[in-house]
């Protein structure tokens, strides 16, 4: 099944993962490409998309498996461009390609935190926030699951870790986590710092899914 | 760093609906644009994105060169919340301003239940309330939609209302307020250049007295504006401008599809409803433009779903062409084709099969009165055996749902008519038993019951309102007739219809009550969730208002109308005489089978009424 790479950034992180389907149901449509449908009562379009981003993340790494109709006749490079011309603004198609691995052999992704602290970056914090995430503690964060809240140990999610002041006012943590069985939301580090290391915690903090990885570490595709 | 908004969005439910972005919104660049207008939608992104008015309106206004008109919705509650405690103003998708930078602020006003956010979206972008307090050309605002026939609530806080259909007055609104933000006019100068143009009704120019008794004495025109305003129509809708180019929403809106109005106008008559007199004269589109503009549409929004609107889509000549051309090109595009306002005729029955093979949709009737004798009196032509026929057929086509929509208050109702509602009910019940091709599924029938609103250019406009604890009485009349496990039975709760009538014909002294109850929190009355009836009683008590005034009392023949400064083209005379038919139980034929002379027609320069 073909396989499109896209990014999600700007106003577009704010639409939800089945209103993103709908978003591209709809362009595939406007660029005349008509998507193998489901059978039954309603057929919709069929697409899916891998590991549902949460609402408010930014990603330059996403996928996007789909089918075309029996009959459309595309040359699946120009597909991105077609895409594009229509797409709202922060969703844009980067690649595609004939057939994509088993979703199952993705395990990692790389992700990004800018920590905003609007009085400036307190003192200490690279050491602090960096010490906090390595020394060998569980790490608690409450988690939602279907029998109400219960705490997730974060830290053997957590395989890489790296800060790096960017301005006066904004902290870059880098880390690799891990997705799939099971997932951890890089947004909850943040979390972590204002359950835990509250002195650091910042004042918001923008999350950016960069890559996606195989168990070797390779991007996977 | 990140921005205030994008700091407090995902903090709210469904922040998609407050950021823009979506394919086909319009930006333009601020140094190019001399008029900024905020085009305000009195209710939430998803209804707003669904008003086909809206986007026509969208659309005329940004294809006028220097002008940008960007779209504001109001807020859902915890987003109102969040923008209060953090002091952000009210801003506009498109450029994410806050619409305090904006020229005009326009409003479509579709429901009398949204006057108090129009009230609550000035306070939110910090524009004050009051007519009086906005001085000069800045933040002037106006508002259009079904709601401006009687504005008079809204008077207080409208500068001017734009009355009927907007595709050519709004171009003629915006360019005159250019004119005079260039040449630097008043405030009063503008109101009074603008009250010249045909459809525009400017409050303030009308002084309305009151007798002791609370009724209004006498409406005067101040000199130089016209003793009547007349709302305007487009004569020509296949050349009438139509957005196929429009916004695609990116998160799931109410009428997530696109939309055709295949006409305009209506035949019918109903003596309860607004839009069939005030909508008049009947124009007609031609099936090859709806057809190119279907293709269009659903080509360029990659929607898949189409609906074809109008107050009465069988009564559309063109539907059998229509349709023709469509059914084949939805079925090889996978398109949904939805076709609601059909009667229950022989072709509308022959095309709801076709339609079938698309996709499958429920059986609904809107009897409106339980009995012929009422059903007279209201002019509803829709027999018994009407119904019972389509149910018949249906139900041997494998359907087993059946909606039934009834007013309950109506004009010489009586229990006996109640009571024919659960007859009729039986009457489908026995049909099915009859004709049921599959009795295993069972039959369902939905029963709902709304709470008459008499309303401003209808027959009924002199009409009482029951009491909601008459109106009660009568749904638990009507319930317990119907003991049928098949019949689900839901009623509107009366307090909200109640609020509806007051509004509905009320006069100016409601400003005061609708700034109270929006004060005191009243937001967001259409939805279950926010309306809060005990706020609006007491902004009645604490603003010396008797609700009752504008709904049981009912009001004299020759009593002055707080709208009888506006017409819709139909005459008061024919209105008067309707009423009268109603009470000698007389039908009205349909404008087709003969013109029974609303005078609508007269509204017409270049084409006949296509009735």
């Amino acid at each position: 099944m073909p396989r499109l790479l896209f990014e999600k950034t700007g106003p577009a992180v704010f639409i939800s993962h089945l209103d993103l389907m709908r978003v591209f149901q709809r362009a595939f449509r406007r660029a005349g490409m008509l998507i193998r449908h489901s059978q039954g009562f309603s057929p919709r379009a069929i697409v899916s998309i891998a590991l549902p981003l949460s609402v408010g993340t930014e990603s330059i790494c996403e996928l996007l498996d789909f089918e075309l109709s029996a009959g459309v006749n595309v040359p699946l490079s120009e597909i991105p461009e077609w895409l594009n011309r229509t797409m709202p603004a922060g969703i844009r198609v980067t690649d595609i390609w004939e057939n994509g691995r088993k979703l199952r052999e993705l395990t990692h992704l790389d992700a990004e935190l800018i920590l905003e602290y609007d009085a400036g970056i307190p003192e200490g914090a690279v050491e602090a926030i960096s010490a906090f995430f390595h020394r060998d503690e569980p790490i608690a964060v409450p988690k939602k699951t279907k029998s109400g809240m219960t705490d997730l140990d974060i830290a053997p999610m957590i395989l890489d870790l790296r800060l790096s002041p960017i301005s006066d006012r904004e902290l870059r943590l880098t880390c690799r986590v891990c997705a799939q069985n099971p997932s951890l939301n890089p947004a909850l580090l943040a979390t972590a710092l204002e359950l835990h290391l509250k002195p650091f915690a910042p004042d918001f903090c923008r999350v950016k899914r960069l890559e996606i990885l195989d168990s070797k570490g390779q991007p996977f595709r | 760093m990140t921005d205030l908004l994008n700091r407090l969005l995902p903090t709210v439910q469904k922040p998609a609906r407050y950021t823009g972005g979506e394919y086909n919104q319009i930006v333009k660049d601020p140094k190019d644009v001399d008029v900024r207008i905020a085009y305000c939608f009195p209710d939430t992104y998803e209804l707003g994105m669904s008003n086909l008015g809206m986007r026509i309106l969208y659309g005329v206004m940004n294809e006028m060169e220097g002008v940008w008109c960007e779209r504001v919705f109001a807020p859902w509650g915890d987003m109102e919340e969040t923008m209060r405690r953090h002091q952000l103003p009210l801003w506009a998708l498109e450029s994410q301003e806050p619409i305090k930078n904006h020229d005009l602020i326009a409003f479509t006003i579709g429901y009398e239940m949204s006057y108090t956010n129009v009230l609550n979206m000035l306070e939110l972008a910090g524009i004050p309330l009051h007519c009086h307090e906005r001085q000069g050309l800045k933040h002037m605002v106006f508002a259009g939609g079904v709601c401006a026939y009687n504005p008079e609530p809204l008077a207080d806080f409208v500068d001017f209302f734009s009355l009927g259909e907007g595709e050519e007055i709004t171009v003629e609104i915006v360019s005159l307020y250019r004119k005079a933000k260039n040449e630097d006019w008043s405030k009063d100068q503008f109101l009074r250049e603008v009250a010249k143009i045909p459809g525009v009704y400017v409050p303030s120019l009308y002084a309305h007295n009151y007798n002791a008794d609370g009724t209004l004495a006498e409406i005067i025109p101040a000199p130089g504006a016209p003793k009547t305003v007349t709302k305007r129509i487009i004569e020509d809708l296949d050349h009438a401008y139509f957005p196929t180019r429009g916004i695609v929403p990116t998160t799931e809106i109410v009428h997530d599809r696109s939309n055709l109005e295949v006409f305009r106008g209506c035949i019918r008559g109903c003596r309860f409803c607004q839009a069939g007199f005030s909508c008049r004269p009947v124009r007609k589109k031609s099936p090859e433009v709806l057809y190119r503009q279907a293709l269009e549409s659903l080509e360029d929004s990659g929607n898949h779903e189409l609906t074809l609107a109008s107050l009465s889509t069988s009564d559309y000549r063109g539907l059998k062409p229509l349709t023709d051309l469509l059914i084949p090109y939805c079925q090889e595009n996978k398109i949904n084709l939805s076709v609601p306002s059909l009667r229950a005729d022989n072709f509308s029955r022959e095309l709801m099969e076709k339609l079938q093979t698309v996709r499958k949709s429920g059986l609904t009737f809107a009897p409106e009165a339980g009995t012929q004798r009422l059903r007279d009196v209201i002019n509803k032509n829709l027999t018994e055996e009407e119904i019972l026929d389509t149910c018949a057929r249906a139900f041997s086509g494998g359907w087993n749902n059946v909606k039934l929509y009834f007013m309950l208050g109506l004009p010489t109702e009586t229990d006996e008519d109640v009571l024919g509602i659960a007859e009729l009910v039986y009457k489908i019940i026995k049909t099915w038993q009859q004709h049921a091709s599959n009795k295993k599924r069972g039959l369902r029938v939905h029963v709902a019951t709304a709470f008459f609103v008499p309303k401003p250019f209808t027959p009924f406009q002199w009409e009482k309102q029951i009491t909601p604890e008459e109106y009660l009485r009568r749904t638990k009349l009507l319930k317990s007739a119907m003991p049928h496990k098949a019949v689900e039975y839901n009623y509107h709760a009366p307090d909200l219809s109640r609020l509806e009538a007051v509004l509905a014909r009320g006069d100016r002294r409601l400003g005061a009550v609708l700034e109270n109850a929006m004060r005191n929190g009243a937001r967001l009355d259409g939805w279950d969730e926010y309306f809060r009836y005990d706020l609006w009683l007491d902004a009645f008590a604490s603003c010396g208002i008797d609700p009752n005034f504008y709904t049981v009392r009912g009001i004299a023949e020759d009593e002055v109308l707080p709208w009888d400064s506006i017409s819709v083209g139909v005459n008061k005379s024919f209105l008067l005489k309707e009423r009268h038919r109603a009470y000698d139980g007389k039908v009205t034929p349909d404008c087709r089978e003969g013109c029974s002379g609303c005078g609508a027609d007269k509204l017409l320069k270049e084409v006949h009424c296509d009735a």
